[in-house]
């Protein structure tokens, strides 16, 4: 009998950690932003979505109601692309329109944040019409079996975490050795001092925005692959990456690492539960323990778990 | 040759959002030497500094250094020149190691060739960063943290080093270090403009010093005819 149970806990909590991946790859590109500039990106969702449907032109050719033929690029591989273009995109959105609104006042930058997302969510419905939409290579979808034992989770769920990992390790790498990632690191612990470091703190926002961005590309394959999307779905996600960074603290990488495993299982569990209740809608239900869960640290601990 | 001067500024206005806060202000700072600006809290010796270093942008005057006007340079581009400022109030990078905070120093593309060279500069200047290389530098003494400020801008390279109020909030002993360490910094060929609002102890250590009030010059020359001016006296020491 307990074992019985302890099975059936088995798939709520594979599945949260490996959901928890996803969040964590969401969340990382709006830590980073918010880390270093203290802007809350409210475009960071529809930018990750408009690099899931770069990812679905790549696979299907599908754009402006044509299918062009010759394409069918698989979609990770498509990110051989896909980082390049939000890394520029990126790059100009904080060189070219950030760095002049900063200018203006404190509110400018938040509300051309909010100008790009409504562009962005415009141009995914113009180029890929409004209806939901998936990535579906058949590797994302076939059923794993690890030495005849049916793993609960589909591949996409795994890809998730394992692209989670490597991205934070890549990031964390950078932060860590590179002058450039000590750079970003000093210009967000102190701007001024990074000056009379001599850095460029206006390129080092710059790269900031446009690795963020780079790692929004990836998260939004991956969203693709497990996912499915439509043009304003951004809007979902960001508060669900939101959530991360609020659990973790803002601006710590461990912190959103911990964030996206906390939401991640308290979504599957809370499913789970209601699931067992035998209550009816545990699909959507299970959202509401993510959001409850977002609450109830906010106002135990309002800096969050790794927060100063 | 070298040149007569190393930095020169001349006629400085600046405005902070509406109020003048320098007026007429300039400066001559021969090389190889050490040059005090003293003055009381809110003198403008803080913001001169930041103009300097490109922080501020001036509304009338220039600043040339080795002859090149860098009136309208940014902040980078004057580190990259070799005008390297101390900051008030340490301003380390808390959440980074002490090594890391080194390093930075060094980020402008002509320090980072002569990276580890400065680094055992700097180390032999002050073992004690060395031996808390690995440590967090917010984990340091205060006076640790001024030794390592001065070796992160040790690390750039830098020609001209403008420090600002080194000693404040120090233990006396802890001050005495850091002059030594001006002194043994002065001996490598590096030029030292520093802010102090202790005129005894920056009359003693200086070349040349320069005396500010309200926003204006009022006094300049070499620090013992200084001492001898009546105003001095009666401004600072109180006799």
């Amino acid at each position: 009998m307990a074992l019985e149970v302890l099975s059936d806990l088995s798939t709520p909590l594979i599945m949260g950690i490996l959901l928890g991946g996803l969040y964590i790859l969401i969340a990382l590109g709006l830590s980073l932003v918010f880390g270093v500039m203290k802007l809350i990106n409210v475009a960071h969702g529809d930018l990750v979505i408009f690099g899931t449907y770069f990812a679905f032109f790549a696979f299907t050719g599908e754009i402006l109601g044509y299918r062009l033929t010759f394409f069918g690029i698989d979609p990770i591989l498509s990110l051989v692309i896909g980082i390049p273009l939000l890394f520029a995109i990126g790059f100009a959105i904080q060189k070219y329109l950030m760095s002049r609104a900063v200018q203006i006042s404190m509110e400018a930058p938040l509300i051309i944040a909010f100008g790009i997302s409504l562009i962005a969510q415009n141009i995914c419905q113009r180029l890929w019409t409004p209806y939901s939409r998936g990535l579906t290579p058949d590797y994302a979808f076939e059923p794993l079996t690890i030495g005849g034992f049916h793993f609960p989770a589909q591949p996409a769920y795994v890809l998730d975490f394992i692209a989670a990992l490597i991205v934070m390790l890549a990031l964390w790498g950078f932060l860590r050795w590179t002058y450039l990632g000590k750079a970003i690191k000093a210009t967000s612990q102190d701007r001024r001092a990074a000056q009379l470091m001599g850095i460029n703190t206006g390129r080092v926002y710059a790269f900031a925005f446009a690795i963020a961005m780079a790692t929004a590309a990836i998260a939004g394959v991956f969203l693709g692959l497990t996912f499915p999307f439509t043009p304003t779905s951004g809007v979902f996600f960001l508060i669900i990456a939101f959530g991360v960074i609020i659990i973790g603290g803002l601006g710590s990488m461990l912190g959103t690492f911990i964030g996206g495993m906390i939401l991640g299982l308290a979504q599957t569990f809370g499913g789970h539960v209601f699931n067992e209740l035998g209550l009816p809608g545990a699909a959507t239900a299970q959202y509401l323990f993510l959001y409850v869960i977002v609450l109830v640290v906010l106002a135990v601990r309002p800096q969050g778990i790794f927060g100063r | 040759m070298p040149e007569e001067t190393l930095l020169k500024v001349s006629n400085l206005d600046i405005f902070y959002g509406g109020i003048q806060a320098l007026w007429n202000v300039s400066l001559e700072v021969k090389p190889e030497e050490i040059t005090a600006l003293i003055g009381a809290n809110g003198s403008g010796k803080s913001t001169l500094l930041d103009t300097i270093s490109g922080l501020l942008q001036p509304a009338q005057g220039v600043i040339e250094f080795e002859g090149e006007n860098i009136t309208h340079f940014d902040p980078f581009q004057i580190v990259a020149l070799g005008i390297s400022q101390v900051p008030e109030g340490r301003r380390i990078f808390p959440d980074m190691s002490v090594l890391d905070n080194l390093i930075l120093g060094s980020y402008n593309r002509k320090a980072r060739s002569r990276k580890e060279q400065n680094l055992r500069m700097v180390y032999d200047l002050f073992p004690i960063l060395e031996e808390r290389k690995n440590q967090l530098a917010k984990t340091l003494s205060g006076g640790e943290q001024q030794m390592l400020v001065l070796g992160r801008g040790l690390m750039s390279n830098p020609k001209l080093m403008l420090l600002d109020e080194m000693s404040l909030g120090l233990a006396p002993i802890v001050i005495d270090k850091v002059y030594k360490a001006l002194r043994e910094i002065r001996e490598r060929g590096i030029t030292i403009l520093f802010v102090e609002q202790n005129v005894r102890r920056s009359l003693e250590e200086a070349d040349r010093a320069y005396i500010m009030e309200a926003g204006r010059v009022v006094l300049s020359g070499d620090p013992a005819d200084l001492r001898e001016e009546e105003e001095v006296k009666k401004a600072y020491f109180g006799i």
